[in-house]
């Protein structure tokens, strides 16, 4: 992640051939081509009406119709179609108001980074969209300069224009534009940046900008995307991942009402790419979805899954009393020091698998024509999309576009771009434009689902209370029998490994084949449990009020890596854990029956601490009242946007928390729809109370670090209110309500 | 057959009798911003009024609806593009974040102060319980209804666009 916050901008100034390739979701294309060497203005770039622009790199373009800047990465939810533009827009000093912003196209010559995952986009673009803004801004303070013949230095700039100090004369950026675009590009590195205390932008709260458009219902998401004569696809897979078509009854499928065409899609076999299936292609998505009644496929199963979760769960039960075959970490010794410890703990953690979920159903609308392939996708990640619809489908990858699409959550899942090369090798076949829409039990039988997985916790104490050894039997899944599955891992350095002399983790993988793959925090959102559950337990067995216990547990101020700023540091960790409890009330009276709960974790750099206020009511029913969150992530850009994600990371937490999970019998998946798996709805919905510590470490990323605490915050409050311990996941098997 | 959307009446081409009005919106009228979730009344994605009441799309035929008053988020705003005061409270406070399933909330928020403009806490949990928010946007659904309410309640005039979801006319 450092190497990722190097500028990467001036690369981009440098580069010799520039491609338009169509603004605003498509319609104009360009073709620009100019050779241009480093002290070169710009290769001429024009509006999307054609006019001359001044674009001095990929993200900035400013004309006589004013200013937009491009927003490279995908809209999942997570607001960095506002939040990024609004980093160049600080730097241009460009008034908000007089911004539009653009979804870039999917390009990765002119955006070498086109992701949503991993928390990454604000501290992976924070460098390259504040010199975007800041070597235009650079360029238009000459152009104003040389226009008043002027030094430089005398002009300055607010609100979209330039400033003559001296005699107060003004130009808009509009009217500069041209005069700036025949001027050479500096170097990024040499132009200066703002300082945080000249910040008029950042830190604000700034609505979302397709909010306007959202709330009147406009079309945005991938499955809104319409075409003339665009015909609905349907695609059906074996319910057990990995299955083969033999047959189909094709015909009887092609006599039902208002469909067009069935047929069936040989796959790969890898379920990331390709899976077989059959297409139903139909006049609307009801037709489409109809004859999948009467369709009737004979599967060959001899490559599909069979995994059972009750199976797995047994097994794990069996293995947990002794050590995994695989050592993560193995420090100082484990073994003799629980020999010695005055007291010792032990307890045994399990979670299940769990879907994403994200509403809006996979879909992507694919248009062969003209020797080339479009794709409307709302994914995740639409450059590893395009690749991989080139390479299974054997295109050149020149001859496929993804137009990128506002997608309807992704939590992970559109990570994945499965569903988009279905909808591509479907488009191959069809005549015209074909919209692909899976059901939700599509979705949730075919999810690359977080894996479940058990934790086996043994610890000791010293008389003082002191945590001495811990030692964590993990058992998660292999595919291949070698790696764990995606998020099944441990890196070995989490918490509270650091911290403690004695410290052991080893790894038993059970065989699965059911696919898996990241789900929002992935491994901390189930690590976070174990682990700050199970420090609960050592902190009650020892006596002591957990806030000193973790406190004292974290040391004195420093990096854990040093000179790394996406380490944890214990000083940043104290100071939310401090942040929280002080908010929360920690140790304040409480009305009976009340509990309060304290978790930490420490996630895609992101240091958050919540405090969950939780009572159990008749039928075990857990009521969270109130969560208080404490977060540093360094600068807050949005200030709007990122309470929205702290507020739905900890809603999202308790929603998966209480009651989903996914469970598998001969491979296939047993939960199909909402009512199998419950999302939590707006009456059981704490308010949610967010502080942020605005440190002067560089921004990092809020989509993912505040989900992790709130299952220990909430099942540590469940303890706090019951003296019951909560050691599984979801609340409803460990039969609570 | 023919319906009634937004106060405009749409001749619908040929359907199976049972096509849900979700799919007709969607696929037949170009509606889209009715959205499609579960398809099993469950996560209100789907949710349009009904002579002012809501309803989940994906369950109701079309074929049933003819001559009844459909209103889709599309129509929630007044004719000459004036927001209703659910829509301006959902921007105000920025109430989205991957949007999908607003649009049911705001007509339920809608559909709620249409009925009782000035509701509790309790009440507004009630009234918009049909509809899922996967990104936990909950807390800022219940803050711009309840904004929504004391705007209303300063405002006898919007009062009568709450109630109608706007002038098609």
């Amino acid at each position: 992640m450092r190497d990722s916050n190097r500028p990467l901008i001036g690369k981009l100034d440098r580069r010799s051939f520039l491609r338009l390739t169509g603004l605003a979701g498509g319609g104009l294309m360009l073709g620009v081509t100019a050779g241009c060497s480093e002290n070169d203005p710009p290769p001429p770039a024009f509006t999307a009406d054609g006019k001359p622009a001044f674009q001095p790199n990929a993200y900035i373009q400013i004309s006589e119709d004013g200013i937009v800047i491009y927003a490279p990465s995908p809209e999942i939810g997570q607001g960095v179609k506002t939040s990024l533009p609004m980093i160049a827009a600080e730097e241009l000093d460009a008034a908000w108001d007089d911004v539009t912003v653009v979804q870039a196209p999917i390009d990765p010559e002119r955006f070498p980074r086109q992701v949503a995952g991993g928390s990454t986009s604000i501290p992976g673009l924070w460098m390259p969209m504040r010199q975007a803004g800041a070597v235009a801004r650079d360029m238009l303070v000459s152009a104003a300069a040389l226009r008043w013949e002027v030094d430089a230095g005398e002009v300055e700039t607010r609100d979209s224009m330039a400033v003559h100090r001296p005699t107060g004369r003004t130009l808009s950026y509009r009217e500069l534009a041209s005069a700036a675009a025949q001027l050479p590009v500096p170097d990024p590195d040499d132009v200066p940046l703002q300082s945080p205390d000249q910040w008029t932008l950042i830190g604000k709260r700034i609505g979302g900008v397709d909010n306007r458009p959202l709330v009147t219902g406009a079309p945005l998401f991938g499955i809104d995307k319409q075409l003339p004569d665009m015909v609905h696809a349907s695609f059906v897979k074996c319910p057990a991942a990995g299955g083969r078509v033999k047959s189909a009854n094709l015909d009887v499928v092609k006599r039902q009402p208002g469909v067009i065409d069935a047929f069936v899609v040989k796959g790969t076999g890898v379920p990331t790419e390709l899976l077989d299936g059959v297409a139903i292609i139909a006049r609307d998505t009801w037709c489409a979805f109809k004859a999948r009644e009467v369709l009737e496929v004979d599967w060959d199963e001899s490559t599909a899954a069979a995994d059972s979760w009750q199976a797995a769960q047994d097994r794990a039960r069996e293995l947990a009393g002794g050590n995994g075959p695989e050592e993560v970490v193995d420090k100082g010794n484990v073994e003799k020091a629980l020999e010695a410890a005055a007291t010792r703990v032990e307890g045994f953690y399990q979670y299940a698998f769990v879907s994403h979920a994200q509403l809006e159903p996979q879909n992507t609308t694919g248009w062969f024509h003209d020797g080339k392939l479009e794709l409307w996708a709302p994914t995740q990640t639409p450059q590893s999309a395009l690749e991989l619809v080139a390479r299974v489908l054997d295109l050149d990858p020149a001859d496929v576009t993804i137009h990128q699409m506002r997608a309807g959550g992704g939590f992970g899942r559109r990570l994945m771009n499965d569903y988009v090369v279905e909808a591509a090798a479907i488009a191959m076949r069809v005549d015209g434009p074909v919209k692909l829409t899976w059901k939700r039990e599509d979705d949730m039988a075919h999810d690359f689902y977080r894996a479940g997985g058990f934790h086996a916790l043994r610890a000791g104490l010293d008389a003082d209370g002191r945590v001495t050894a811990w030692d964590n039997h993990f058992i998660s899944f292999t595919h291949d029998g070698e790696e764990p599955v995606r998020g099944g891992g441990h890196d070995g350095n989490i918490d509270p490994g650091p911290f403690v002399r004695n410290y052991r983790i080893t790894q038993t993988l059970l065989p699965w084949q059911v696919p898996t793959g990241y789900w929002r925090a992935p491994g901390s959102n189930v690590i976070a449990f174990a682990h700050q559950g199970f420090l609960h337990e050592l902190s009650t067995a020892a006596g002591r009020d957990h806030l000193a216990f973790m406190l004292e547990l974290l040391g004195k101020s420093r990096w854990l890596d040093e000179g790394s700023q996406w380490a944890l540091h214990t000083g940043r960790a104290a100071g939310v854990i401090r942040k929280a409890a002080e908010a929360a009330g920690w140790g304040r009276d409480l009305p009976e029956g009340h509990g309060l709960g304290l978790a930490f974790y420490f996630s895609h750099a992101g240091h958050v601490a919540e405090v969950a206020e939780v009572s159990v009511g008749p039928n075990r029913r857990v009521d969270v009242h109130r969560v208080t969150v404490a977060a540093d992530v360094g600068p807050i850009v949005n200030l709007s946007g990122a309470e929205n994600q702290v507020k739905g990371s900890v809603i999202d937490g308790l929603s998966a928390m209480l009651g989903q999970r996914v469970t598998f019998e001969s491979g296939r998946a047993q939960e199909l729809n909402f009512h199998q798996y419950p999302l939590l709805r707006i009456p059981r919905a704490p308010e949610v109370d967010v502080h942020f510590i605005q440190s002067d470490y560089p921004p990092t990323g809020l989509g993912e670090p505040a989900l992790p605490p709130l299952a220990p915050a909430v099942a540590n409050a469940i303890f706090a209110a019951t003296g019951e311990r909560v050691r599984r996941m979801p609340l409803t098997a460990a039969g609570f309500s | 057959m023919r319906l009634k959307v937004n106060g405009r009446d749409h001749e619908v081409s040929p359907i199976r009798e049972d096509t849900p009005l979700l799919w007709v919106l969607r696929d037949h009228l170009g509606l889209v911003g009715t959205k499609f979730g579960c398809g099993i009344a469950q996560c209100g994605a789907c949710t349009v009024l009904l002579d002012g009441t809501p309803v989940y799309a994906c369950q109701l035929p079309a074929s049933a609806l003819e001559g009844r008053d459909i209103t889709t988020i599309e129509g929630l705003a007044g004719a000459d593009g004036t927001l209703h005061l659910v829509q301006q409270a959902w921007i105000d406070h920025d109430v989205p974040q991957c949007g999908y399933c607003q649009a049911g909330q705001m007509l339920r928020a809608a559909a709620l102060l249409a009925q009782n403009p000035s509701p509790s806490v309790d009440q507004v949990d009630a009234a918009l319980a049909p509809s899922l928010c996967r990104c936990g946007t909950y807390n800022r659904i219940r803050s711009a209804t309840l904004d929504a309410a004391a705007a209303l309640a300063s405002d006898a005039t919007a009062g009568a666009a709450a109630v109608t979801g706007g002038d098609h006319a």
